[in-house]
């Protein structure tokens, strides 16, 4: 395709054991239960480290979900050593994540409060162990990464009625061409995609394949039922938008036009280029509450599912970033972008000033390139690496999920 | 381009039944519509809908040529398409003031 050909740039990565590698070289600090959560805030800020990034997970009960995202996430691409942090008596099985990391080859540590005396003496541990973890990070050099190498996610967050006219469709033009040149692309929120199964199930690389996500929009559907609400937001209709499939119509052209080459659950990383979609609803009869409880949860997921870094389009104007990876702002709304101009990488609203479609694809895709070769996107900058993680129940995904797998 | 010499409504999908505004209009504003002068009835922000033509009641209205719900009332040309004409086909919106239908949050 054109518009990778002309570029056609090497991006830089971090090599790592299982053959993936990484754009960033982040030192992971892990709380493993709430009680262990200030200790580790403390460990990050005090590193005086933007590379220094708090992940973790506040729940005392073991839930499956959590150690499998816990395990993905802290062997993702993008980070280079983690440091656990457990208070000691909660029910995560900290072994087996610390046994996971390090059969990764990373550096890991563990510190239990419990153990090492308290706050000040964990902190002061901690910082020793960080310290030590960034000098040995900084002797790694990069090496020359291609855009097949690369998993990139899309979400959107505060959409309006301008959503699914610019930023969105722009993306889908980014995505079209990071598959045409191998890239692994994943979109998501199967709630926010009710009303689009049909047309959605048509571009199946297999009529299998269709069939299981006409099903897991079919679940989510029944899922947000029982909840009482969809996902769906006042400041959507403040912003014009009326129904969630309205809502869901704009989503859906994030995913461009390439065929559908499988289904994926959180975890769950991609074979090989290709779009996929992710199902973010939990499995069996609603359990925990909300599927995702606000934008950053689904953020975590499409890490956890590899992404290098994440295209987020907005209309409203959403501030956030995320850990670990990079977070591309594109900005669906002139006006919203003419109010945020710092916190947004993307003015896509121009399209309704008269610029064309293609421009802004070119441009996100030019962004992602670069953001893929160490530039800081806007988010990132402005040091946010919001991250959340909750309780979930899943069931593996079915064989007719990923064809020719 | 300037804003100014775009048309300020958008027709998404030619089978579209609704138009969308482009940036903010006024009321009184005078728009095409199809072709047709037409006076702005009431002022529309950035990314709202109004109807392309009259609409009666259960229509099924379409944006980007897809279904978005069907009409509670019927409508005239030109007027605004949102939560006090137009329900989801699917699972109702929510808005600030009906938190109070669910639960109580």
């Amino acid at each position: 395709m054109n518009a990778v050909a002309k570029t056609n740039r090497s991006l830089k990565g971090f090599a790592r054991s299982d053959g993936r590698k990484g754009i960033r070289n982040v030192v992971a600090v892990a709380y493993l239960v709430e009680c262990a959560h200030h200790v580790s805030r403390l460990i990050v800020q005090k590193s005086g480290a933007d590379d220094v990034h708090l992940i973790g997970f506040p729940g005392c009960y073991p839930n499956k979900y959590s150690l499998e995202m816990m395990q993905r996430l802290c062997t993702h691409p993008n980070v280079g050593a983690v440091l656990l942090v457990s208070l000691g008596c909660e029910g995560f099985n900290r072994e087996q994540l610390r046994r996971t990391i390090a059969a990764s080859g990373r550096p890991v540590d563990l510190l239990v409060i419990q153990q090492s005396g308290g706050t000040t003496r964990t902190l002061n541990a901690g910082l020793e162990i960080v310290r030590k973890m960034r000098a040995e990070l900084a002797k790694q050099v990069t090496v020359p990464m291609a855009l097949d190498e690369l998993i990139v996610g899309t979400v959107c967050g505060g959409s309006d009625g301008t959503s699914g006219i610019t930023a969105n469709p722009a993306v889908g033009r980014c995505f079209d061409w990071l598959i045409e040149a191998g890239a692994a692309c994943i979109f998501e929120e199967t709630g926010e995609l009710i009303g689009c199964e049909r047309i959605m199930a048509s571009r199946a690389v297999t009529p299998e394949l269709g069939k299981e996500i006409e099903a897991c929009v079919d679940k989510a559907a029944n899922y947000y039922r029982i909840m009482g609400y969809g996902s769906f937001a006042p400041g959507n209709a403040e912003g014009g938008l009326t129904t969630l499939e309205e809502k869901s119509m704009g989503a859906y052209s994030k995913s461009g036009s390439s065929p559908i080459s499988g289904l994926i659950k959180p975890g769950d990383v991609p074979p090989r280029g290709g779009l996929y979609l992710l199902d973010v609803v939990p499995d069996g009869e609603p359990r925990f509450g909300f599927p995702n409880i606000s934008d950053n949860a689904e953020i975590v997921e499409l890490i956890a599912c590899g992404s290098h870094l994440i295209l987020f389009t907005t209309g409203r104007g959403s501030v956030v970033g995320s850990a670990i990876s990079p977070v591309i702002k594109v900005c669906a709304n002139p006006d919203t972008y003419d109010r945020m101009a710092d916190d947004m990488d993307v003015n896509a609203g121009r399209i309704l000033r008269g610029a064309e479609l293609d421009d802004v694809g070119r441009e996100i895709l030019s962004l992602v390139e670069s953001v893929a070769s160490g530039e800081l996107s806007k988010s990132e900058a402005l040091g946010h690496q919001e991250f959340i993680l909750t309780y979930k129940q899943f069931e593996p995904i079915g064989p007719a999920c990923l064809p020719a797998a | 381009m300037e804003t100014g010499k775009l048309p300020p409504l958008l027709l998404l999908h030619p089978d579209d039944n609704i138009l969308v505004a482009r940036r903010d209009i006024v009321a009184g504003e005078p728009v095409e519509i199809d072709g047709e002068r037409f006076t702005m009835p009431v002022a529309i922000e950035l990314g709202h809908k109004l109807a392309r033509r009259a609409l009666a009641a259960d229509t099924r209205v379409l944006k980007y040529g897809a279904p978005i719900g069907s009409m509670k009332l019927a409508v005239a040309r030109g007027e605004h398409v949102h939560l006090h004409n137009l329900r989801s086909d699917y699972l109702p919106s929510t808005s600030r003031d009906m938190d109070k239908k669910t639960d109580g949050h």
